[in-house]
């Protein structure tokens, strides 16, 4: 399914929140996080996630922190921050908004 | 683990890291982060079943096409586009020991240039008070000396070599001290003006590390000298601006702070700017793009037009250049200009390129610098037919004659390039060939000029 590149950037950032609000990941796991809540549906280029984890790191809505791997590469954890639960938080009502929006209308003419 | 072609694994992994390093916008952390993504899933892809290389194949798509990567990262990553100044090692460098040892050489030696100017005042030789002469002498005396100790460090230079290098400058101390000057004479004036010049060859002898015929070290040694002018303007600029708080800082409190500017801050820091200056030019050769280069492609054609409206305005007027002193002394100090434009666009022009426009242009510069000059030799040689003979009038007539010669030369030489009879390395070489000259005549003013016109 093509989710073109608009949806795609909207939906990335309360994705990853709340992925890291489940548990600490990093980058390949949380990639594998979105295949499996989606079903397989919602595809990323995965490479396109790194530059969303920094920005969010920037914005201090996660930390990040080298640790090792079970194969004893270096890998970069992230962990979501109480700013980034907050931002959570606000961008959950805004989805929901969104979304319940859609579904009443979606209710009304799709009764076909 | 090997694919059919015989490339391992790791290569087409090391390959792939390769195209990420060199991007811009991906530093070394995130080319592993996204290096551990690559092995994750490609470790994921072989457990389900798939070969090594299909792994690899499968992964690499997934990431996603460089391109794109690398232009969402410098989107969140702008700074990195500016190329940074860091001097030190890569994080995969390992040991920084070199950085730090040259980090210490370099402070030392600044302090060392910065200490060396205050000695005198030991001994009783004051900038106010009389021993500013002494000063203006000896001057580059103070700093060159440890810029050679730099290069020779830093090239590893033999013992025998550091002993030739060691050489001109002893002679150096002994001209610019012997001669009875007369107070407030021109031969005084000249021999401060004219000893960093001579130096400024022994310090190239350093620079090339020994080897001033060898390879297009001369070159690179132009090139070093015009990074350094416009880095030792900048550090003067902001050396301005602290002295300049200073002051005010200190007079905010009733206290003059004078004596410390004028007797430490701006002659230290003066001193100690060469040293340091140097260094950051030989650390950011890979870094940022040459200055003295751009300067040149910006101002050649202003020059131009500058000299091609000044000869039609005496042309048109018939006015004769004046024959003060000044006058003519600036009029050198414009050949000088025009030179070092010719130099630098050598100096960075690709010797196998076609003849384009700017070389045209070059051309055009070169004769109209040298129609200038002979209005300015005229008028040198009215005023010593007139007047007779000063230090003054002989050095500006002998410094006119040297780019005289150069600016003749390089303009035939641009002629021969521009038909395509010549290429044009016979430029470059005819331009490194020539520094010694400006050295050499500068030596002949420090050492022959005094006792010639009497220390007057």
């Amino acid at each position: 399914m093509d989710f073109g590149k608009d949806l795609v950037a909207a939906s990335a950032t309360p994705l990853v929140l709340a992925i890291l609000a489940e548990r600490d990941s990093y980058g390949y796991a949380i990639i594998k996080r979105v295949t499996e809540l989606s079903g397989g549906h919602l595809q990323w280029t995965d490479g396109m996630l790194y530059p969303v984890l920094h920005r969010l790191e920037r914005q201090g809505l996660v930390a990040a922190k080298w640790g090792t791997s079970d194969t004893g590469r270096r890998r970069k954890y992230y962990r979501i921050t109480r700013d980034g639960r907050t931002q959570l938080a606000a961008q959950r009502q805004r989805w929901k908004v969104v979304d319940e929006t859609l579904h009443a209308i979606w209710m009304k003419t799709s009764t076909a | 683990m090997t694919t059919p072609s015989g490339v391992t694994l790791e290569d087409q992994i090391a390959q792939w890291r390769g195209y990420l390093h060199r991007r811009r916008a991906i530093d070394g952390r995130d080319v592993e982060e996204l290096e551990g993504h690559l092995r994750d899933q490609m470790a994921a892809l072989t457990t389900a079943g798939l070969a090594g290389d299909e792994a690899f194949l499968v992964a690499v798509k997934r990431i996603g096409s460089l391109d794109a990567l690398s232009r969402e990262f410098a989107r969140e990553h702008s700074e990195r586009l500016w190329k940074q100044l860091v001097i030190a090692e890569d994080d995969a460098g390992g040991s920084s020991s070199p950085v730090r040892a040259e980090t210490i050489v370099v402070f030392g030696l600044a302090m060392a240039a910065a200490v060396a100017i205050k000695v005198p005042e030991l001994f009783g030789i004051h900038y106010i008070g009389g021993g500013m002469p002494f000063y203006a002498r000896n001057g580059s005396l103070f700093v060159l000396p440890f810029l050679v100790v730099y290069f020779a460090w830093k090239r590893r230079l033999s013992v025998a070599a550091c002993a030739a290098l060691a050489a001109p400058f002893t002679i150096a101390i002994v001209f610019a001290n012997i001669y009875p000057f007369v107070s407030q004479g021109s031969t005084q004036a000249l021999t401060a003006l004219h000893l960093p010049i001579a130096l400024w060859l022994v310090v190239g002898f350093a620079y090339t590390g020994g080897r001033w015929f060898v390879g297009s070290g001369r070159m690179n040694f132009v090139r070093f000298s015009g990074e350094l002018f416009i880095y030792y303007v900048l550090i003067a600029l902001g050396g301005g601006v602290l002295t300049a708080f200073t002051m005010m800082m200190f007079n905010s409190i009733g206290m003059n702070a004078q004596w410390f500017a004028q007797g430490w801050l701006v002659p230290c820091g003066a001193m100690g700017a060469v040293i340091v200056g140097s260094w950051l030019v030989e650390a950011k050769q890979n870094v940022i793009e040459n200055m003295a280069p751009v300067l040149t492609r910006l101002f050649t054609p202003l020059f131009t037009i500058i000299l091609l409206v000044f000869l039609a305005t005496v042309a048109w007027t018939g006015s004769a250049i004046g024959i003060e002193r000044e006058v003519l002394i600036s009029f050198d100090l414009l050949l000088v200009a025009v030179v070092g434009l010719v130099l630098y666009a050598v100096s960075a022009r690709d010797p196998q390129a076609p003849p384009d426009f700017f070389d045209r242009l070059q051309l055009l510069l070169v004769i109209s610098a040298l129609a200038v000059d002979a209005l300015t030799l005229t008028a040198i040689a009215s005023r010593i037919s007139e007047f007779g003979f000063t230090p003054n009038r002989v050095a500006a007539l002998g410094e006119n004659v040297i780019l005289l010669v150069n600016l003749l030369w390089s303009g035939w030489l641009y002629v021969q390039f521009l038909r395509g009879g010549k290429p044009f390395a016979a430029l470059e070489r005819w331009q490194t060939s020539y520094l010694p000259i400006y050295s050499a005549w500068a030596t002949i003013v420090v050492i022959v000029f005094p006792p010639l016109f009497a220390f007057t």
